[in-house]
């Protein structure tokens, strides 16, 4: 076991594929000698050459078009995109090429990749460095969408999405990049896709979060505890796409009163998802509403970035609203 | 435009001692190749009249682009196809058979049914990728399946098809870039037709012709006569010795004419002056070769006939075969998005199979495909 913090624990998850499997490569842009501009691949040029972890030219396009073709001939690759931000010229690869060629090949052809990317707020990264994404791919089926939460779950997940035979979206929460720090086991392990972690168990009132979001929670519940008595279960959904939908239906029967937070904004948000979840299977054990605490329905704000990302205030304020209503 | 190569004069003839590097039957296959893909067209047609299958792409005047690329590739190399290169599948082998069966989306089609005919995949005897709809996407893909082969140090090309059009698309420029900064073994093969759907080159790029776009990207490029088959097969097997040697990619332009269609729906006479039809029906690339076999003494009007009644029929008898194969089964719709089906696909397939039972199957209606 290491101490590490989440992008260590990247770093050393992409170590510990690339000792194993000769047929990983890691690539985008500024990934090589520069190790990439959070160094999730620092030192992987130095170990294992330039074929295996090199520089791109900037083309999200070209990063994960040349991807797919690596990845339907023998290769595994993993692609960073350097901020989630920059991957919308690679939109139509990924959405109409990755995530559709083993269903258009009849399986003939098929893209076991993993695109990299750091999202969301709190670095001050204005509008074009801070955006969270997710709910655009998690409508792509044939794609796999993966939001680890903790330096245990950074490592494992991106292990298990580097072995599967299907693309998957690794989206890096960046504002937990060097703020938090766990337990990293050594050597392989995976974390399996499609399973929920419980964070924290409770009978009052059920959170679902992830990604960024996990920690805001976590102080959000430990006050809402101290302050009101109010005993919250936190789930971090972890893999959105495909979702354990019975371990979110089983979490929302045990205490009848639900939230969901995430940073991206409401309109359509994956928090819609959930809720509908909600009322199409057990509205029948709905003791209140479901709440939604999201960013806003507008772009990312640059210095009143702290008033748009969801804090633990607007959580406390959910978690009572739902409880007393 | 850059010098144009050419083997094949009008007349037939060659240079002196020219040597194609093809036996006499390899010769007699290009051609019946080429044939055949007449026959596909217009088989395909008739269907496509017939309400039979719903869309088709003509091949006219194109064939010995398909053909003469095709038989400079090897078996292990690969080729990523435009919709409209239906030759250079039949040249290595893919059976009338099984493109009948995409055309008509039934249950032994390779894609179960899922894509519009036309849009074929293999890759057995030679990997023919699977064709996306939208332009230039497969650029970039030919370029990292070529970056795969470079790293494991085979000598693999991969050849990647595509119009004029395509050369206006983002996959072009990425794909083109990455190649050229990679050395990566591929041969970009852009077929100047003379229009994407109904747009002409003049409105498509302001550049001198196609091929010396690669010069922006430090690329070697050679403009061919793509109705000289010969030509075009000479283009592509210097290219590719090139890119085994790991000398990098090459951009070759074939300038050819669609004589038809972009499609079967469409009507090109709404925006082809007849004169430049008329100009290129005299360059037919079928009748250019089949000069050059003449010349050759491998020709005959016994030989030419017997080779349409036999292409014809093969065509044929695929297409009868290919309509009574029954449709794919519905739980091709839930399949293959993943390589397991998860669980909320699972329930949604369940519950069309349960529908389905209980109300009967939906109306499959009368859509028409408009282009």
């Amino acid at each position: 076991m290491a101490n590490l913090t989440l992008i260590q624990a990247v770093n050393d998850g992409l170590k510990t594929a690339m000792r194993a499997d000769e047929s990983v490569v890691m690539f985008g842009e500024d990934v090589g000698p520069k190790g990439g501009v959070f160094l999730a691949t620092e030192g992987l040029t130095a170990e294992f050459g330039k074929g295996r972890c090199f520089d791109t030219p900037l083309s999200e396009d070209g990063i994960i078009g040349t991807a797919i073709g690596m990845a339907m001939n023998g290769l595994r690759p993993v692609a960073e995109i350097q901020f989630q931000d920059f991957i919308f010229p690679a939109f139509d690869q990924i959405v109409s090429e990755a995530a559709k060629l083993r269903y258009r090949s009849g399986g003939q052809y098929t893209a076991p990749m993993v695109i990299r990317t750091p999202y969301g707020g709190g670095i001050r990264g204005g509008l074009y460095h801070s955006q969270s994404g997710e709910a655009y791919f998690a409508h792509t089926a044939g794609l796999k969408v993966v939001i680890p939460s903790t330096p245990h779950d950074a490592k494992g997940l991106l292990l298990a999405s580097i072995q599967d035979p299907d693309p998957v979206l690794f989206m890096e929460p960046k504002a937990l990049y060097r703020s938090v720090k766990g337990e990293v086991p050594e050597g392989e392990y995976t974390v399996d896709l499609s399973t929920l972690r419980t964070v924290r168990e409770g009978r009052d009132v059920t959170v679902y979060c992830y990604g960024a979001m996990v920690p805001v929670v976590e102080k959000a519940a430990a006050q809402a505890k101290e302050q009101r008595g109010i005993d919250c279960l936190i789930i971090d959904l972890r893999t959105l796409l495909p979702l354990d939908e019975e371990g979110v239906i089983e979490a929302a029967k045990q205490t009848g009163r639900v939230v969901v937070v995430h940073e991206a904004p409401r309109f359509c948000g994956y928090g819609a998802e959930i809720s509908a979840m909600i009322a199409e299977r057990c509205i029948e054990y709905m003791e209140a509403p479901v709440k939604r605490v999201t960013g806003f329905d507008t772009p990312f704000p640059n210095t009143l970035e702290h008033h748009y990302l969801p804090d633990e205030r607007r959580v406390l304020d959910a978690i009572e609203a739902v409880y007393d209503f | 435009m850059t010098d144009m190569l050419t083997v094949i004069s009008s007349t037939g003839a060659t240079k002196k001692g020219y040597d194609a590097g093809l036996s006499d039957e390899e010769l007699l296959h290009c051609y019946r190749t080429m044939l055949l893909v007449r026959s596909f067209d217009e088989i395909c047609l008739k269907l496509q009249r017939s309400g039979r299958i719903g869309f088709s792409i003509p091949n006219l005047g194109i064939e010995a682009t398909q053909v003469g690329a095709a038989s400079a590739l090897r078996k292990t190399d690969w080729i990523f196809p435009s919709y409209r290169d239906f030759g250079m599948a039949l040249y290595h082998g893919i059976p009338a058979l099984e493109m009948m069966h995409n055309m008509f989306g039934n249950a032994e089609d390779a894609a179960k049914g899922r894509q519009m005919p036309v849009h074929f995949s293999f890759v057995d005897p030679i990997h023919f990728y699977s064709i996306s709809s939208p332009i230039g996407t497969h650029l970039p893909h030919a370029v990292g399946a070529a970056y795969a082969s470079q790293l494991r140090q085979e000598d693999t090309v991969h050849l990647v098809s595509f119009g004029d059009g395509g050369t206006s698309s983002c996959g072009f420029h990425s794909g083109m870039n990455f190649a050229a900064v990679w050395k990566a073994p591929v041969v970009f093969l852009c077929q100047n037709n003379g229009y994407a759907i109904s747009c002409p080159s003049d409105e498509q790029t302001a550049s001198d012709g196609y091929a010396i776009k690669a010069e922006a990207y430090g690329m070697p490029h050679q403009t061919v006569d793509g109705n000289d088959l010969l030509a075009v097969r000479q283009a592509v097997l210097d290219a590719s010795e090139r890119a085994r040697k790991g000398e990098g990619p090459t951009l070759i332009e074939a300038v050819t004419f669609r004589m038809g269609g972009h499609s079967t729906s469409d009507d090109p006479t709404k925006y082809v002056p007849k004169e430049i039809v008329d100009k290129w029906k005299k360059k037919d690339p079928v009748e250019r070769f089949r000069k050059f076999l003449e010349k050759r003494k491998l020709w005959t009007q016994k030989l030419e006939d017997q080779m349409r009644k036999e292409t014809l029929a093969e065509v044929d008898a695929a297409a009868k075969a290919a309509q009574k194969v029954a449709k794919p089964g519905l739980e091709t719709i839930f399949s293959d998005v993943y390589a397991e089906v998860p669980a909320h696909i699972r329930q949604q397939g369940e519950f069309l199979f349960d529908l389905s039972k209980r109300r009967g199957e939906a109306d499959a209606g009368d859509g028409e495909f408009p282009l």
